[in-house]
């Protein structure tokens, strides 16, 4: 009897690790059977990602995990989002809590290499700016020699304010923090004189104060920021999928396809071959990647082409009110260049 | 005796493993130590298996890599190019001073409170199990972010000092604001200098030549009075009069102290507002504050019950024969009840002082640079790495919970009841 028990109990075990160690099924069949995308985001920053009175979560980065939702799954409201630190995003990731992350997060060479992601793209051409209140009446970034800085932990950030301090030979008091929402806090309560971050964040930031014109982004950017989504190693086609959806977001303002006039357009083969195969009316793209031939066009009716999300969320008309700048079309002098869809 | 059969001896049968009681206790110990050598070797190769496929050997090189952030609170001498290694020095330097800092407060709250629940006033005692039952009853994460927030948000900014809104206290030599407060600092004139230790090593450090001066002159001090008061006690013994010695005692401590200081020129630094914040003086940040003030009242709140129950434990029968002896009560508390006590308090007190802690590694929550923020936050961010990160924490909070226990275990065997 005991014998038996504790021979059971060891294949039990046995078939345990063996499950562990052996985690071959493609992320997207993880996904598709689960019926639900994992997708890490901020914990809140308005226009970028943030849950709205509702508890629906919305912003830029919320479009891509929603595209991506859509393509896979077919349903652009089949997303959990998981709010993540700038200190937990990586382990979320390289855990497998989440599939995948779109939290302002900056394609650096060490995150690419040494943590093993995979970066699909740049969503957003961003660097690291500052901002400070207008009493403090500093017009330059070199001015602030003494300073005490709100900071985001676990970030880039960290890294680029303490060369560049160190560059010009300034001292700062550092002043670590969790989440951004704290950060405004202490901002706000003067317990910082200045707070950093990308740029696009402090706008973002800076739109929900009471008094937003009381407060001045320096000129000074100090960093490269280039933001984008991105996936664990190991799993190429799922890397795939994410770097296409988020391409033919691009693509699709490029070529002038909206969510406006995407039903009409996807309906039949048009006369430009590579909306056409973009949307699935011809070739076999969808295929190649594993899904069926309309994925992209679920990706861009999810929240339209990247103008329209840029537009929306983050656009001039927004209070956040940032300008295209680099991330315009490159035909419109901007960075943003998808490769062809072909 | 025939109604005894003789155990069986030299036939050993498999089957006996199981069914007789002289072998199955050891079975069944065998059988479970197997299971769990088998379950830590299947987490350990799983762990390094799963590791091996992402690309992420385990390796400790990363420590000798430059670290790349600043760290507000350095008790050392830190920048942003030194390693990884020194960095997590500093978070621990960071750990132990308000974990000292909070055992020391924690401990003298919790003896001030346990003895105000025993005081026959109704309203102190009462107030006094409010305190208690408050601290004791909320998360202790709670408690350091609540304080946090009103320092935060009560105290003034540096801006309106420069502003004239605001002033210093203490007859402009305290400086509160809502950034932290800054105290004067002891400086000296003629200083003695510093030794500079272990070169460039990640581990280098400096020693202050000044302070191991007035301390060896301090402690000196003291070993002088505690030989007078030998003196006195052997004279008190054979003669039965002690001879009043307070004040030898008191001078041998502090005027030599006196004369040491003033020979290094002590003056005091004041803080001074320059540009955005105070500059000068000794600066406590309002994490360092919230930590430390959090910590304490909270295990202040345990102590103070730990205290009470020492005391309650010493037998009224006690404080009634060192009064019958003519005994006045503070000699009755300071030589009869508080040592007795001290036997009951001991313990459970380690374990205060260990989850003290433990749990300023809760420091992350209001941006205290502790080693859980260094090693455990910054760099195991940075750098990817958190197994390694995380072994070496709990390495390192094992020594120092380890090293708490052990002294206060050979500080308890010295107060403990010895039965000869
Ligand atoms: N791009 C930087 C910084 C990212 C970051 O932390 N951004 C802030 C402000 S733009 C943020 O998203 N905060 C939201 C939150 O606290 O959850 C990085 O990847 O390290």
């Amino acid at each position: 009897m005991k014998k038996t028990a504790f021979l059971g109990a060891l294949t039990v075990a046995s078939i345990a690790a063996s499950a562990a160690v052996a985690q071959d099924v493609s992320t997207v069949d993880q996904i598709k059977e689960r019926g639900k995308l994992n997708c890490g985001v901020t914990t809140g920053l308005v226009g970028f990602a943030a849950p709205d009175a509702n508890g629906t979560w919305n912003g830029f980065d919320v479009g891509v995990c929603r595209a991506v939702a859509a393509a896979v799954l077919g349903d652009a409201n089949a997303v959990e989002f998981v709010p993540t630190t700038g200190k937990t995003r990586f382990t979320a990731l390289a855990s497998g809590e989440i599939d995948m992350l779109a939290r302002n997060t900056t394609w650096t060479f060490s995150r690419d290499v040494d943590l093993k992601f995979e970066f699909v793209g740049v969503n957003y051409y961003d660097g690291q700016g500052f901002m400070v209140s207008k009493d403090l009446g500093a017009s330059s970034a070199k001015e602030l020699d003494g300073a005490t800085v709100c900071i985001q932990t676990g970030t880039t950030t960290e890294l680029n304010l303490a060369d560049f301090f160190r560059a010009n030979d300034m001292s700062y008091e550092p002043v670590p923090i969790e989440t951004n929402a704290e950060a405004q806090q202490q901002y706000l309560a003067g317990a910082c004189d200045v707070y950093t971050t990308d740029a696009s964040g402090l706008a973002a930031t800076r739109a929900t104060f009471e008094d937003p014109a009381g407060h001045v982004l320096l000129p000074e950017i100090i960093s490269k920021e280039p933001l984008g989504p991105l996936v664990r190693h190991g799993d190429n086609n799922w890397g795939d999928v994410v770097r296409w959806t988020l391409n033919a977001l691009v693509s699709a303002e490029e070529l002038g396809v909206t969510s406006a006039n995407i039903g009409e357009l996807g309906a039949s083969a048009g006369d430009n071959p590579e909306i056409n195969r973009l949307l699935g009316t011809e070739g076999n793209l969808g295929e190649m990647l594993g899904l069926d031939a309309e994925w992209a066009k679920r990706a861009i009716m999810a929240g339209g082409n990247y103008g329209e999300l840029f537009a929306k969320n983050i656009g001039e008309d927004t209070p956040i009110a940032l300008a295209r700048g680099l991330n315009a079309q490159w035909t419109e002098g901007g960075l943003l260049y998808s490769p062809p869809f072909r | 005796m025939t109604s005894m059969t003789d155990p069986h001896q030299g036939q050993f049968r498999l089957s006996m493993l199981l069914y007789d009681s002289r072998y199955r206790s050891m079975t069944i110990q065998i059988v479970a130590l197997i299971g769990f050598l088998i379950l830590v070797f299947w987490l350990i190769s799983n762990t390094a298996q799963n590791l091996a496929e992402l690309g992420k050997e385990p390796s400790f090189g990363f420590m000798s890599e430059p670290a790349g952030y600043d760290i507000n609170q350095r008790l050392l001498e830190y920048n942003s190019q030194d390693t990884h290694l020194r960095a997590s020095l500093m978070g621990l330097l960071n750990t132990l001073l308000v974990a000292v800092m909070g055992c020391i407060a924690a401990t003298i709250i919790g003896v001030i409170v346990g003895v105000l629940r025993l005081s026959p006033n109704w309203i102190v005692s009462r107030l006094a199990a409010v305190y208690v039952e408050m601290f004791r009853n909320v998360p202790v994460l709670l408690w350091i972010v609540f304080i946090m927030a009103v320092l935060i948000e009560t105290l003034p900014a540096p801006s309106a000092f420069r502003k004239g809104e605001a002033s210093m206290a203490l007859w402009d030599s305290v400086a509160i604001t809502n950034r932290g407060v800054y105290i004067p600092e002891p400086l000296f004139s003629n200083s003695l200098g510093n030794i500079h230790l272990l070169g460039q090593s990640s581990l280098r450090f400096d020693v202050s030549l000044d302070l191991l001066a007035i301390a060896a002159v301090f402690l000196a001090g003291i070993l002088t009075s505690m030989l007078i008061k030998r003196r006195a006690d052997a004279i008190q013994e054979s003669t039965g009069d002690r001879p009043a010695t307070w004040y030898w005692r008191l001078g041998v401590v502090v005027i030599p102290t006196v004369i040491v200081l003033t020979i290094l020129g002590l003056h005091w630094g004041y803080p001074e507002l320059k540009g955005f914040n105070f500059k000068g003086g000794t600066y406590m940040r309002n994490s360092l504050i919230a930590l430390w003030l959090a910590l304490s009242l909270y295990t202040g709140a345990f102590i103070a019950e730990i205290v009470r129950a020492g005391i309650l434990a010493v037998s009224k029968g006690q404080s009634e024969a060192a009064g019958a002896l003519g005994l006045r009560p503070n000699r009755t508390m300071s030589l009869v009840i508080l040592p007795q006590a001290l036997r009951v308090i001991i313990p459970p007190l380690i374990s205060n002082y260990l989850n003290l802690t433990k749990n300023s590694s809760l420091a992350i929550a209001v941006g205290y640079m502790d080693i859980t923020g260094t090693l455990g936050g910054i760099t195991m961010n940075q750098t990817g790495r958190e197994l390694e990160t995380v072994l070496l924490l709990m390495a390192v909070y094992l020594a120092i919970s380890l090293t708490i226990s052990s002294v206060m275990n050979w500080y308890n065997e010295s107060v403990k009841l010895k039965e000869r």
